[in-house]
């Protein structure tokens, strides 16, 4: 029995020694460091790119978008991205020119002497005037996508009272403490290979092949070799290929490894956020508090290029009801470009967004109701056979599980303070505490049809008397390294110690689709059960036997047995793309978060004391590292909350580029976490799992609302609830 | 593994072994950068600020420790934040200095920064300054040429991270005025998070207390302005009467605070105006109940 | 300048300019790898290492001022007796996520275990407040260092 039990991580030893190597810690010989010249300016026409004659261009390699050797396209969904601003630059820090040399010193150095020469054009910044704006940026009407959604007659319902109410969220950043890197180093044979830090292989093969030329559209002439990755949160879902575009081209050219690793600056600057978002809803509501229909419009700002926004959009509107029925609903979701760096994936995806947007609303509803809030929300929480807004009828809804889980969990704690801490103030400062709770459902891997047409592979093996797995799913932290062979020991009935994992090398392991969307260890985990069992038919067909796998392992007849596995969609799930209605997940997951804070009424800062929370995963597979990332994505969350704010410049860049001024929590700011796993297990996943990554970014901060409206009355509809907004609107914030 | 080419590998580094032999490199070479414990100037060149030369006095042990001497407590220049905030005899001297030291960046900043580094680097928002701004410090420059001198905290900041002090000068110790039994003390930071922090308003003050009636006031803040500042106006409403929050505000005339990446000048001079009218009327409160 | 130190008990000796940063002195001299950069400014802690068994930020440590003196970095934690006792208790714990801080974390606690006064577990969470996680919340880093700190203490 290894399912359900918490062993310790795969790569524990190597990370505990510090003997595992992320790509900064490669140093090949020879290797040339690249670096990248930016515009200064968000929207430009580029007149010029000229080298200082004045410094030592001595061994130093500069390329411009004129050296691409294929298509300037950095490729994910659409083919507006280049990975060379060519007569025109889009956003702030877009690339525009590289330079390889033999120190990054010297590179960043030279970065500094290549002399942009610019025409400077009106920008376009504003996602709320992008539609009607004269400026385009992206087709006619700068959407990159318009989604509809609508159930029911929103119309037709009468009565009850119209609550109105805006919510806005701004930038996040990932902060992965690994900043963006990746080597590319060219191949005997013509070829490349490109390592570094990464979540999707699959997507560099995809995303750079046509840009390299059409050599290395050839199968097998890009290799990807994912390097230990320090962190990613979906910020090295999409960017890497950017990356790897621009390392590939310096390798090309100079016939020498080379490797770009950003300064966190850069990477602060230059790299994806999530999507800023402004959504407006209306609900009709009776006097007692029961939903008759929503009205959602949901605007987020996908920036200069399109790249996943479409399916942030939709992740969003999808998940904008929040986890409550209403007899009618209808959705608008819009995607508009601006001049600004292009946003992407971010832990949650669209859903934090439109769930901090559906829980302000609640308590809106509350207070203007005069209502509990938590009693409104039992009052239309999804239960058995309710319908969705795509009109997904919900099998074992948990909302009302997780909601009654963290709500008995809570209150059977002790209610310890924490420590005062030095400069607080201690017994002068003018405190308040509060408590709030927020309630969540999160859409399970692709939306739709997504895995039905990606159709995630992976293969297993029998070598040395050993079971190996393939996957490109990739081990960012989250654990897939550990969870896979104990999928597969628990299936084939063996210590998982017997299992291996092959490194995540495309020339090995096959396509299982991006590390991504709470996707692998329910959906590809699943795969790795389908392998196993395939792998056990196989082995015992060729032994001919119906012998238990565990003795016949050792048999050297089976050496090298191998055998692969896709997700094949069994048809129950109905989707349809173009009216947004049917099956839009295959399962939810479902979470309520409770926070207990303390506001400081000088001040406007929120103090975490501690934060309980109870989360339906399924199974958990192995519940230390499920409770790992609940505990770290809850904590990601409250970072938002309160103190994760991007300061933008006149040309829509980030002006705090440094950790010391985007302020993440430290321990001293995180509370105690007490984490309820709930498992109400659903059939298509190994053993019963849910995908949990990302729901835990979804409620916590709507629950730090609450909790400081409960501990001050005020009340914040905008994200982050930093100090200075908190302050200004404590009503009473004025002493004297 | 041959040596990769850095930014940094241009400075000249000037180690002094003594005192003497670091005023004599400071009066020879007076553009150079004192190179301490590292952690403002590493920063700065990391930023792109590379000078030409540095003197490093981390090995002069003459500036290092803690010393009661007649009249005051001394503090060498080198001495860390991390070594303050431990210290016995200076948490008896001035609970709130160990305080304000314990919010210098985290363990790792603490153990390398100094004190004599904190002021020298003359930062608007320097933790320790507001704090020894309120307890009447002095600080000990000397130079070969012309022995040691005391300059008063409050008329050590010229400008924006800039100190009157002589280019052959250097920073070798902090003298605190012995405590007085009447005084209260208090040192709040309101940074951007609980810890390693930089300030967005930080305040150091101290009463005296005699027979309820206040003798004495100092209130000092920092980053609300180009350099840490006293609030004199709201001292001198404090003196002469019971405590009496209400002079509280009088600090937003007496600070200039900026908008910068970190917040706003509204949000610097009302939160300056309440975490001391917050300890004003801590202070009524616990008066009364002293009496 | 010629840069003499103690290396994880091991005497060293490169030649390179003075104020190169003891982060690179490491990584990129010496090869020792296991200190990461996360920020380049004594913030994230990636790069701890004991200097005289003082937790310091190697990106803000001129190697001038390491000649003489003994650094310990994540790769002199384990010995030929095996793993030290924090490190068995982040792999226990989970504690290490993508593993990209946890170096940095490991010095922070095992100069906590050689504290000569016993450390509370209410003054874990203050002590490390110098290393930044993105991944685990802390609450898993917490209950490893406090199960093996407050043990080691007292």
């Amino acid at each position: 029995m290894t399912i359900g039990q918490g062993i310790p991580r795969r790569d524990g030893y190597a990370k505990v020694t510090g003997s595992l190597q992320y790509v900064d810690d490669l140093q090949p010989e020879g290797c040339l460091h690249g670096a990248t010249v930016r515009s200064p300016v968000a929207h430009a026409r580029i007149l010029g790119i000229h080298r200082d004659p004045g410094f030592d261009w001595e061994g130093i390699t500069v390329l411009t978008a004129d050296d691409i050797p294929g298509e300037n396209v950095v490729y994910l969904m659409t083919r507006d991205q280049p990975a060379l601003a060519k007569g025109v630059v889009r956003h702030v820090e877009e690339p525009v020119a590289l330079v390889a040399a033999p120190s990054r010193t010297r590179a960043l150095e030279a970065v500094k002497h290549v002399r942009l020469e610019l025409e400077e054009l009106e920008p376009l910044l504003d996602m709320e005037k992008a539609e009607s704006s004269p400026i385009r940026i992206f087709g006619e009407d700068n959407l990159f996508k318009t989604i509809e959604i609508v159930r029911g007659d929103v119309d037709a319902q009468q009565g009850g009272r119209l609550i109105e109410g805006v919510y806005r969220t701004g930038h996040h950043e990932q902060l992965y403490i690994e900043p963006q890197g990746m080597m590319a180093i060219p191949r005997p044979d013509g070829g490349l290979c490109i390592t570094g830090s990464m979540q999707c292989p699959y997507y560099i093969i995809k995303g750079i092949g046509s840009f390299l030329g059409p050599r290395f559209e050839e199968p097998g002439s890009i290799q990807v070799v994912q390097a230990a990755t320090g962190g990613g949160f979906g910020g090295k879902e999409e960017y890497p290929s950017m990356l790897a575009a621009h390392c590939a081209l310096l390798a090309l050219k100079t016939q020498r490894p080379v490797k770009i690793v950003y300064a966190r600056d850069e990477d602060l600057r230059a790299t994806t956020k999530r999507h800023p978002s402004r959504t407006r809803i209306r609900t009709r509501v009776t006097e007692e508090g029961r939903i008759l229909s929503m009205e959602v419009d949901f605007l987020v700002d996908g920036g200069a290029y399109n790249t996943l926004t479409p399916v942030v959009l939709s992740r969003g509107v999808l998940h904008s009801t929040g986890p409550y029925r209403s007899e009618a609903v209808r959705i608008i979701g819009k995607a508009v470009a601006t001049h600004s760096p292009p946003n992407g994936a971010f832990r949650g995806f669209g859903a934090p967004q439109a769930q901090w947007a559906s829980e302000r609303h609640m308590d809106r509803i509350a207070r203007e109701l005069n209502l509990d809030p938590l009693e409104l929300r039992r009052r239309n929480l999804f239960e058995e056979g309710d319908l969705t807004a795509t009109g997904q009828r919900l099998v074992q809804p948990g909302a009302k599980t997780v909601l009654e889980a963290a709500l008995q969990a809570s209150s059977d704690l002790e209610d310890v303070r924490r420590p005062e801490h030095p400069g607080s103030g201690g017994d002068s400062a003018r405190r308040s505490r509060g408590r709030g709770v927020s309630l969540v459902f999160h859409g399970c891997g692709f939306t739709g049809n997504g895995e039905a047409r990606l159709k995630g592979k992976l293969a297993m093996a029998v070598e040395q008397g050993r079971v190996r797995i393939y996957t490109g799913s990739t081990e960012l932290g989250q654990g897939t390294d550990t969870i896979f062979p104990q999928i597969a020991a628990e299936e084939l009935g063996i210590e998982v110690d017997l299992v291996d994992i092959a490194p995540h090398d495309t020339k090995q392991v096959p396509d299982s689709g991006p590390t991504v969307a709470s996707r692998t260890a329910m959906v590809v985990g699943g795969v790795c059960q389908k392998a196993a069992r395939a792998l056990r038919e196989a082995v015992q067909a060729h032994l001919g036997t119906k012998g238990a796998f565990q003795h016949l392992l050792g048999d050297p007849r089976i050496e090298g047995l191998r055998v692969e596995s896709q997700y094949v969609d069994d048809g129950r799930l109905q989707w349809d793309d173009q009216t947004y209605q049917g099956d839009a997940y295959p399962t939810y997951g479902w979470s309520c978060s409770v926070v207990d804070l303390t506001v400081d009424l000088d001040t406007g800062e929120v103090l975490y004391e501690r934060f309980i929370s109870a989360t339906d995963v399924g199974k958990a597979l192995n519940p230390v590292l499920a409770s790992g990332q609940i505990e770290g994505g809850s904590l990601q969350a409250l970072g938002w909350a309160t103190s994760e704010e991007v300061v933008l410049n006149e040309q829509g860049g980030m002006r705090n580029d440094r950790i010391t001024n985007y302020i993440i929590p430290t321990s001293l700011d995180a509370p105690e976490m007490h984490t309820v796993l709930v498992e109400i297990p659903y059939e298509g996943g190994p053993f019963g799992a849910k995908g949990i990554g990302e729901i835990p970014m979804d409620g916590p901060a709507a629950a730090v609302a609450q909790a400081i409206e409960n501990a001050t009355g005020a009340v914040l509809d905008t994200l982050p609830m930093t100090p200075e907004r908190v302050l200004d609107a404590i009503s009473e914030g004025r002493l004297l | 593994m041959p040596h990769t080419e850095r930014a940094y590998d241009r400075v000249e580094v000037f180690s002094a072994r003594d005192l003497p032999e670091a005023l004599s490199l400071r009066e020879e070479h007076p553009d150079a950068k004192i190179l301490a414990g590292g952690t403002d100037l590493m920063v700065e060149m990391e930023l792109g600020r590379v000078p030409a030369a540095v003197i490093d006095i981390h090995s002069v042990e003459e500036l290092r420790g803690v010393r009661e001497r007649p009249g005051g407590l001394w503090l060498g220049a080198l001495t860390t934040h991390r070594t303050l905030a431990e210290s016995l005899l200076v948490e008896s001297w001035s609970p709130c200095l160990v305080e304000a030291c314990k919010t210098v960046g985290a363990i790792q900043i603490q153990s390398r920064g100094t004190l004599g580094g904190n002021i020298a680097n003359a930062s608007p928002a320097g933790d320790t300054l507001p704090v020894l701004m309120a307890l009447d410090a002095e600080v000990e420059v000397a130079s070969a040429a012309r022995g040691t001198r005391r300059i008063p905290m409050a008329y050590l900041f010229e400008g924006y991270r800039s100190l009157c002090i002589e280019p052959d000068e250097l920073l070798v110790g902090i003298l605190l005025p012995e405590p007085h039994v009447a005084d209260r003390t208090h040192f709040r930071k309101v940074g951007t998070r609980l810890a390693q922090a930089i300030s967005k308003v930080v305040m150091g003050a101290r009463v005296r207390v005699v027979n309820g009636v206040v003798t004495e006031a100092r209130v000092a803040f920092g980053s609300v302005g180009p350099t840490p500042v006293r609030c004199t106006a709201v001292e001198e409403a404090l003196v002469g009467r019971a405590i009496d929050p209400q002079a509280a505000r009088l600090v937003e005339d007496a600070i200039q605070p900026i908008n910068d990446v970190r917040s706003t000048a509204h949000y610097r001079s009302r939160v300056a105006r309440n975490v001391l009218a917050s300890w004003l009327m801590h202070l009524t409160e616990n008066c009364e109940e002293d009496s | 300048m010629k840069i003499d130190f103690e290396l994880n008990g091991r005497a060293c000796s490169r030649e390179v300019p003075g104020m190169t940063r003891l982060l690179d002195l490491l990584r990129e001299e010496i090869g020792a790898t296991g200190a990461k950069e996360g920020c380049g400014e004594g913030e994230c802690g990636a790069c701890t290492v004991l200097l005289e068994g003082t937790p310091v930020c190697s990106c803000l440590v001129p190697s001038v001022q390491v000649i003489g003196r003994k650094v310990r970095t994540v790769e002199g934690l384990e010995t030929s007796t095996g793993l030290h006792r924090i490190q068995e208790a982040f792999v226990e714990h989970g504690a290490a996520q993508c593993g990209i801080c946890t170096p940095g974390f490991l010095m922070m606690a095992a100069s906590m275990c050689e504290s000569k006064e016993p450390v509370s577990a209410e003054s874990v969470r203050e002590s490390l407040a110098g290393n930044l996680c993105r991944c685990t919340g802390y609450q898993k880093i917490v209950e490893a260092v406090v199960e093996v700190v407050v043990d080691a203490t007292h």
